[in-house]
């Protein structure tokens, strides 16, 4: 992109000058960039941007970003945590924060300089906001219209429970619900969006009706005793992944408003798992669009060289990537991948190279911007990597990838970013984004219906990855919690079991295959 | 396109207090060691402050299911300088850079991290250190004269200012008046209707049969009462001034609790500036502790070498006198002060005394029987504090029988040095085991 053209001869026709920003600016501002975003044709939700200060960003960031939320301490030390890291200087805040709602809406902090806003309106408001409303996961999984409602649908529910059955118990079923959030998700089928009204009454229905139909564990009419051993279907027939909703609709001890609440984390997991899932792409995208229309800004001379100066310094710091040898890696920044890729793209379609048409025959020399909202529309980051990571891409980022195999002495670097490892290296970064094999796959395999009622998971190892002992062991005693009988966690590596855990009410044992019982008698409780 | 820039600023901030609150209560045991732990090595250099408190991180961590080292494991790094495919380099120690770490491989976060750090405000950390202490003999005294009063609602009233009008309960009212009064009224209306209908019903009977209406006359007669009546009932008013109702607000007066605190200091030539600053943090820390059980306190200094004087804060802290002493000066004076201006019917009083322990020989006797005669009978508790490295002298034996006659409010104790206070304070005001 060409971008530092002097316009010496045109007069000046800066929106605005001066660093402090007025309410009258942002909203000029807002005019120019809204023209030039729907000349990129970015299509978004209504947007409502409110300025905040600087203790209210804290809020709003540890209460994961919504504008409401129910109470509980893990916010409190998120809080906590943020307030420490800001005010000791360690940690800017974000100047943003935008929540995927219709209409969409969007933090700024007023601390910021006008140039700054400037660069956040076209990034959340814009670039976040297209994504939302155009990025088929988004589409489909959440509905941004009924978010805000049901949060306060929650909130209003948790608090009431709280006040019928004290802060402690509902403290300790939402421990347990939170250590299980990343296996509540509906990986398939698409939830309903319904009002905040509709939410209550169905809710009532539910909670009447749901009782009746825990008792398939309870079931003790007797039956024949052929009809018994003729057959003993498995319970559940598949193995279930979404384990908070099978402990919603099967845990057999659960009061109603347990299981609604159950149901309350499960569905706000379920609203951020497209974020989860797109968040390369999302800031990617983002990026890619303050970059690009702060740029056609100064082109049609709307801003000048200091506005430019200071944004292309917040840019830069944005998609810093340091190296993986430096004190400051934490991973691979998405904000950098993402635009990247993005700004890549948009290379490939204007000015391909031999290699380029060579990887990307279909989208070499096309239309960037029909390319690139295909881009945006139909991928998570997974596919989105798999499918456009170019090789100049792979070259600029230096990236290799590196076996770590625990069998062998040493780590072996598998490839580069030369000619052999483009292919390997871009189908491994996939794989690292893909969500289903970043976590342990864990499913729920059976439950023994006619004799101890005790739970059966499995999990399902891949290249004899472990879990991570430690935190599986809280995990299974908090699915015993909500469960209330014995629970069974194998590890399986090709159809053999692993290792085990075994928790019953009141103790809980790692078997590993050796037969070595390690008996424990919980060192470490969950709840001080 | 719409666009809606709204200022939230003057909204509320501190929307994450309760959840803070409730971090702080499940970490309660947690925070309490370390706030003990921070004041003892901090020796109190100054209280108007929080603090930041650490706790394990790993007692703060939230579980999930994730994965563990081990196992073939294969990532992609940002960053390549001199590695070509297939070399072998080694397996560099706990992570971070070459192997272990990375984006969501949270194995070596959640293990080796540093503390979970956070800052207290004064008003919590004070809570944690004044955690576990009471004030001895805590009786709320009721003052003669209450000067407070708590609105509480109290029902409705017939009169009251237009903007306390309950407007439901005024309209119920009406209502219920409306009824009453036109029950009759409709009652006789319903009868008359009905009687009106069964004579129409007859006389259309007889035109159709050709007879003579013989009920005419009756049907006007009924016409005109029904009239009658009906205005009667439009007659009866909507809303009366009768019908409204106010809400009532009630006053309670409210029984005040207030204390006063004494502040008794040796400033002879031998108490040095540091003794003093020793002293002063002790009358800080128990001014704090006084002003978390009693909305109302006032402070009195006095201040004594041969002669006692009541003086302001910083003449009580920072001016230097010479001379010799005698602490039962101060002792007088505190007592008259007593009768002038806070009867122990209505005040509780505390009285702190700090000193290097020095005093003329004969005037310690004097000093005990002062306390045991006028002053300790009106104080709720007495605290003596020997700000000496030495050994005692004479004063603090004269008080050993003080101690003996006023178990309950009188107590003391030596400070050393610096790192004393907090551990004596708190041996001070400790809990005690209710009997």
């Amino acid at each position: 992109m060409s971008q530092t053209k002097t316009n010496a001869s045109k007069k000046n026709n800066y929106i605005a000058e001066g660093s402090e920003w007025t309410f009258d600016n942002l909203k000029r501002y807002e005019e120019e960039i809204s023209r030039i975003a729907e000349g990129y044709r970015l299509d978004t939700y209504p947007n409502q941007i409110e300025v905040i200060s600087a203790e209210q960003m804290m809020d709003a960031y540890s209460s994961t970003g919504m504008p409401v939320g129910y109470h509980h301490w893990s916010f409190g030390k998120q809080f906590l945590n943020t307030e420490q890291g800001y005010k000791r200087g360690k940690m800017g805040l974000a100047y943003e924060l935008v929540i995927n709602s219709n209409p969409c809406i969007a933090y700024l902090m007023e601390e910021n300089t006008l140039t700054t806003q400037a660069l956040v309106i076209a990034h959340a408001c814009f670039g976040h906001n297209s994504f939302f409303k155009g990025n088929y996961l988004f589409k489909t999984w959440t509905d941004a219209s009924a978010i805000v409602d049901y949060l306060l649908f929650a909130k209003r529910y948790i608090a009431q429970c709280e006040e019928r059955h004290g802060v402690e118990e509902v403290e300790a079923l939402l421990d347990s619900c939170h250590a299980l959030m990343n296996y509540g998700v509906d990986r398939y089928h698409r939830p309903t969006p319904i009002s905040f009204e509709k939410e209550q009454q169905r809710q009532q229905e539910r909670e009447a009706y749901l009782q009746t139909q825990v008792n398939d564990l309870w079931r003790t009419i007797p039956k024949k005793k052929a009809e018994i051993e003729e057959k003993k279907p498995r319970f559940p027939s598949e193995p279930q992944e979404n384990i908070l909703y099978f402990i919603e609709k099967n845990a057999p001890l659960l009061e109603p408003w347990q299981r609604e609440v159950v149901r309350i984390v499960r569905k706000i997991a379920q609203y951020f798992y497209p974020q989860k899932q797109t968040k390369v792409m999302n800031e990617g995208w983002a990026t890619f669009w303050h970059y690009t229309i702060l740029n056609t800004l100064y082109d049609e001379g709307l801003v000048n060289e200091g506005f430019m100066l200071e944004f292309l310094q917040s840019h830069t710091g944005v998609i810093y990537q340091p190296d993986f040898d430096s004190p400051y890696f934490s991973g691979i920044n998405p904000y950098t991948l993402g635009f990247a890729i993005f700004s890549d793209l948009r290379r490939i379609c204007e000015q391909p190279t031999e290699e380029d048409r060579q990887f990307f025959p279909d989208i070499a020399g096309s239309n960037w911007l029909d390319t690139l909202h295909e881009a945006m529309r139909d991928f998570k980051d997974e596919s989105f990597i798999l499918q456009f990571l170019s090789p100049k891409v792979i070259r600029d980022l230096k990236l290799f990838a590196v076996l770590d195999d625990d069998k062998n002495r040493d780590i072996e670097i598998t490839a580069i970013h030369d000619e052999q490892g483009y292919r390997y290296v871009r189908e491994l970064l996939a794989d690292q984004y893909n969500l289903s094999k970043q976590e342990p796959n864990i499913q729920i395999y059976s439950v023994d219906l006619s004799g101890d009622r005790s739970i059966t998971l499995h999990h399902t190892q891949h290249n004899r990855i472990p879990l991570h002992a430690n935190d599986a062991r809280e995990v299974v005693k908090h699915l015993h919690h909500l469960w209330q009988f014995d629970v069974h966690l194998h590890s399986i590596q090709d159809d053999e079991i692993t290792s085990s855990i075994v928790c019953s009410d009141n103790d809980l044992k790692i078997i590993t295959p050796e037969h070595e019982n390690k008996d424990e008698e919980d060192p470490t409780s969950t709840a001080p | 396109m719409a666009f809606l820039i709204i200022d939230r600023r003057l909204n509320g901030k501190h929307k994450s207090a309760v959840n803070r609150q409730r971090f702080l209560r499940r970490y309660r045991k947690h925070i309490r060691e370390a706030v003990a732990d921070s004041i003892k090595q901090r020796s109190i250099t100054d209280m108007e402050r929080g603090d930041s408190i650490s706790i394990p991180r790993r007692d703060v961590s939230e579980p999930t299911f994730h994965h563990g080292k081990g196992g073939r494991q294969t990532r992609i790094f940002p960053g390549n300088k001199e590695f070509k495919t297939g070399d072998h380099i080694q397996r560099p120690d706990g992570g971070g850079g070459g192997g272990g770490g990375g984006p969501g491989d949270p194995s070596d976060s959640a293990e080796g991290m540093d503390d979970f750090v956070f800052e207290l405000t004064q008003e919590e950390f004070l809570e944690f250190m004044f955690e576990g202490l009471e004030l001895p003999n805590l009786v709320k005294k009721q003052l003669v004269h209450t000067t407070s009063y708590s609105r509480v609602k109290g029902g409705y009233t017939k009169d009251g200012i237009p903007a306390r009008l309950n407007v439901v309960q005024s309209l119920r009212s009406a209502h219920a008046r409306r009824i009453a009064l036109g029950g009759k009224t409709r009652k006789k209306i319903k009868a008359l209707e009905a009687e009106l209908k069964e004579l129409e019903k007859q006389a259309l009977n007889d035109r159709d049969n050709g007879l003579k209406e013989t009920s005419e006359q009756r049907i006007a007669e009924i016409k005109t009462e029904l009239a009658r009546l009906k205005k009667r009932l439009a007659g009866i008013p909507f809303l009366d001034d009768f019908d409204l109702k106010y809400n009532n607000v009630v006053e309670i007066p409210k029984p005040s609790t207030s204390a006063v605190m004494f502040c008794l200091m040796d400033v002879s030539g031998s108490m040095t500036q540091d003794i003093k600053d020793m002293a002063k943090r002790f009358f800080i820390l128990l001014y704090m502790f006084l002003k978390r059980n009693y909305q109302k306190i006032e402070v009195v200094f006095i201040r004594h070498h041969t002669n006692a004087s009541e003086v302001d804060e910083e003449t009580f802290f920072y001016s230097r006198e010479t001379g010799g002493t005698l602490v039962s000066s101060a002792l007088k004076l505190m007592d008259e002060i007593i009768r002038e201006r806070y009867p122990e019917d209505s005040w509780n009083i505390y009285a702190a005394q700090a000193s290097d322990g020095d005093n003329w020989a004969d005037d310690s006797p004097a000093c005990r029987d002062l306390l045991i005669n006028k002053v300790l009978p009106k104080v709720q508790y007495y605290t003596y504090v020997e700000i000496t490295p030495r050994d005692h002298q004479a004063l603090w034996y004269a008080y050993e029988d003080v101690i003996k006659r006023f178990p309950d409010s009188f107590a003391m104790q030596q400070i050393e040095s610096l790192e004393d206070i907090y551990p004596v304070f708190h041996r001070l005001f400790e809990k005690k085991a209710t009997p």
